[in-house]
């Protein structure tokens, strides 16, 4: 671990570290989103780069997983961070305070899961029509596939 | 004008006339909207060049354009915009569906896309290929030439 | 004609008695600094006309801000709609201008007319066929989408490419950032008004698109790239047409320098419009050709090199302030930038496999299908089953024409991707156009537009 995490690792004791295929992983609480998103720009990270989720649907005891991942240019180190979100209220708290950057990436998560940003200055959807009802990348909403007639098939009258 | 008019030689030769001239000045509008939008700017510049039919200009405004080509994946949030556009054009006007999106929705049969430009707007000419070259757009809209020629399509 | 009258015609100089022996030319500059304006008569303008407004509209001072000495009130804003079916949009891009007189007070880009739910139709897909997905994202570097998600399976498989493999994945992405670069010169170009230009970039892309119709099949949308390799080999005399292509380039490429680069119209048009200072692109998670334009050298190709990129010399151009004319030379110096790598790989290819000999992963010869029951079988069951990934996750991000063109690859040991998500360069870089139009002229929405080359395939996915 680079001596910029290990400085963080200090600071956030309930912090879980792992190292992933290469790269670093932090999985946070829910509480510590926020504080360990401002220790991590201290520490030098300036850049957030992406922010995304995963449906873990009757997988994980939590059901949304929310990733941020993370860059240092300076250090030109990568990290991740990492917190689950249950299914009742899934709300988490927004990075747009630390990186403006993370706006529109909130936005679609908000659009394609259902999660709620606390903080976000303009939450809404981004990507479905206004007026859409339900949040597309769950694992409970299907795919939406219209059954396509070849032409051999037998034909259904 | 076909159907009203009784047929005599001078009627046919209006109308052949009418039609000669509405297919070499088609002016298409701009409806590009994804990856079928880049190889129509392909057909529309030099080296597949366009402007040899009569299609000089890619009218940005529909209100100056007969001819709408679809090209790309057509969502759900676009789909009222292509009604849209496609009602402000003026009669006559011809539609080519450029692409499987825009022909079938595609490889993206799901909840994002609308499964054929069809059930939105009607379709005189359906170009496939993901995307289709310059050299089948441009035989897409040299059939519809000929179409329009032949009378099949009667406006 | 009286003297007065002669002096007002020409514009305050008396007639030289002269005139007939010295050539009299009007050399601009050097008339008499008094301008009589002419006697209007009845005609004339009412005494409520300060005089800073007549000064204002005889052009005597020339003020540079479109908004009049009188307060412009709130509620004499203006809501503009730009799009989303627009020709200078580039893709299906809707921006609301509010408007106060000529100059944008605010910006609001709404997207999503684009989105075809690629990230949910990739949970449908195998590995194998993730690259026919990916690929139609970022529409005008599709090769570097594939190469993106390929790494991402590969990481979660824990492979390695053959050089060889690698060196064709770089000389294939590099030729993809030079078609890309041009298109964006032509648009670029187009849009501000060089309508040549849109010519001259489509034209030299039609002899890299040959070339990878050549190589891959396809003009656009090769799904060549794929995890554990390519598809196929390069085809057999791949040499003379790279040759061709570099020795055709750098000549065209002076050729659009000495349309664009000194022109006084194109320097008037994109100097100093749509700023972005390096703070606010780091802020906003800028990248690619419009960070780099303000002065930050960061190119991923450099910091964290993949598929084997740091065995070629190359520089990264940077800019320095930021504005639209930043942001085209540093296009201008990737493509000449690119074509040095491709000149390399070129002369440094290493022979071998073009893909991994991984039966369980890649797909084996077809001629060897006839021969050998397991080549039968591993060729079935990859196409009808794929090859299981284990379970993991892992974000790799490589350099597109337009920034971080990442990955996030979520795997349960399935043969589906649990979760695949792109982080879009463009869909980042939208984030900066508030930014860069504010407090600028409705004029200039074009070129900064153009400026910041958004794929809406990307935003949108």
């Amino acid at each position: 671990m680079s001596p910029l995490l290990e400085h963080l690792a200090g600071a956030f004791e309930s912090v879980e570290w792992e190292e992933s295929h290469g790269q670093d992983v932090a999985h946070v609480s829910n509480e510590d989103w926020a504080a360990f998103a401002e220790a991590a720009k201290e520490a030098g990270f300036e850049v957030c780069v992406d922010v995304t989720a995963v449906d873990w649907l009757r997988q994980r005891p939590q059901r949304f997983e929310v990733v941020a991942n993370l860059l240092s240019m300076s250090q030109m180190t990568r990290l991740r961070m990492i917190t689950a979100v249950g299914r009742e209220d899934p709300t988490v708290a927004s990075l747009t305070p630390v990186w403006p950057g993370a706006n529109f990436a909130e936005r679609e998560v908000y659009d394609m899961f259902g999660i709620v940003f606390a903080g976000h200055p303009d939450l809404t959807r981004i990507l479905m029509p206004d007026d859409w009802e339900g949040h597309p990348l769950r694992k409970d909403f299907a795919v939406g596939v219209v059954p396509v007639q070849f032409k051999d098939s037998h034909q259904v009258r | 004008m076909a159907t009203t008019a009784p047929g005599n030689l001078l009627m046919t030769t209006v109308e052949r006339a009418a039609n000669w001239a509405r297919t070499r000045s088609m002016f298409p509008a701009t409806f590009g909207l994804a990856c079928c939008a880049i190889e129509m700017m392909a057909t529309g510049a030099a080296h597949y060049d366009l402007a040899r039919f009569g299609m000089e200009v890619f009218r940005a405004s529909p209100r100056q354009a007969d001819l709408m080509i679809v090209a790309g994946r057509v969502s759900q949030k676009m789909a009222p915009v292509l009604r849209q556009v496609y009602d402000q054009m003026p009669d006559p006007k011809w539609v080519i569906s450029m692409g499987a999106c825009a022909s079938t929705g595609g490889m993206f049969n799901n909840y994002a896309l609308v499964q054929g430009v069809d059930q939105v707007v009607p379709v005189d000419i359906y170009v496939p290929g993901c995307p289709p070259g310059p050299q089948s757009l441009m035989h897409g809209i040299l059939s519809l030439h000929e179409k329009i020629m032949a009378g099949e399509i009667v406006r | 004609m009286t003297d007065e009258q002669t002096a007002n015609r020409e514009g305050g100089r008396p007639p030289s008695d002269t005139a007939t022996d010295t050539l009299d030319l009007w050399v601009a500059g050097t008339e008499e600094p008094e301008f009589q304006p002419t006697d209007e008569g009845t005609q004339e303008f009412g005494p409520d006309e300060s005089e800073a407004r007549l000064d204002d509209q005889f052009g005597r001072v020339i003020t540079d801000d479109y908004v009049f000495d009188d307060e412009v009130e709130e509620e004499e804003r203006m809501v503009v709609n730009m799009g989303p079916q627009h020709p200078s949009t580039h893709g299906v891009l809707r921006l609301q201008l509010e408007l106060e007189g000529e100059v944008i007070r605010r910006t609001k880009p709404i997207i999503g007319y684009l989105h075809t739910g690629m990230e949910k139709t990739a949970e449908q897909l195998t590995f194998s066929q993730g690259p026919t997905n990916v690929t139609r994202m970022d529409y005008l570097a599709p090769l570097h989408c594939e190469l993106a998600f390929s790494l991402a399976v590969e990481r979660l498989l824990d492979i390695e490419v053959p050089p060889r493999a690698a060196a064709i994945r770089v000389l294939l992405t590099e030729l993809n950032r030079v078609s890309s670069h041009l298109v964006a010169l032509a648009t670029n170009g187009m849009d501000i008004g060089a309508l040549s230009m849109m010519i001259y970039g489509f034209r030299e892309r039609e002899s890299i698109l040959a070339f990878f119709e050549k190589s891959t099949g396809l003009r656009m949308n090769h799904n060549f790239i794929r995890p554990g390799g390519t598809a196929a080999d390069l085809a057999p005399g791949w040499k003379d047409d790279v040759a061709a292509i570099l020795e055709d380039l750098p000549k065209r490429l002076d050729q659009y320098d000495d349309l664009l680069k000194r022109n006084p119209i194109w320097l008037a048009r994109t100097e100093g419009v749509g700023v972005i200072t390096a703070e606010e692109a780091i802020a906003e998670s800028i990248t690619g050709p419009a960070l780099r334009a303000t002065g930050v050298e960061w190119d991923l190709r450099k910091a964290f090199p993949y598929s084997g990129i740091e065995q070629y010399e190359f520089d990264v151009p940077v800019g320095e302030n930021g504005d639209v004319y930043d942001r085209y030379r540093v296009r201008v110096e990737e493509i000449k930038e690119s074509l040095k790598i491709v000149s390399q790989v070129m002369d440094t290819m290493p022979s071998g496999d073009y893909r991994i000999d991984d039966r369980k992963i890649t797909p084996p010869p077809r001629a060897r299908i006839d021969e050998s029951m397991e080549a039968l079988i591993h060729h079935f069951k990859l196409f009808t089953e794929g090859f299981k990934v284990p379970p993991g996750e892992t974000y790799v991000a490589v350099e597109s024409p337009r920034g971080e063109l990442g990955c996030y690859l979520v795997s349960d040991g399935e043969a589906r991707p649990h979760r695949m998500h792109t982080r879009a360069p463009s869909f980042y870089n939208l984030q900066a156009l508030p930014i860069a139009m504010a407090d600028s002229l409705v004029a200039d929405t074009v070129a900064t537009i153009a400026s910041m080359d958004p794929v809406m395939g990307d935003v949108d996915r």
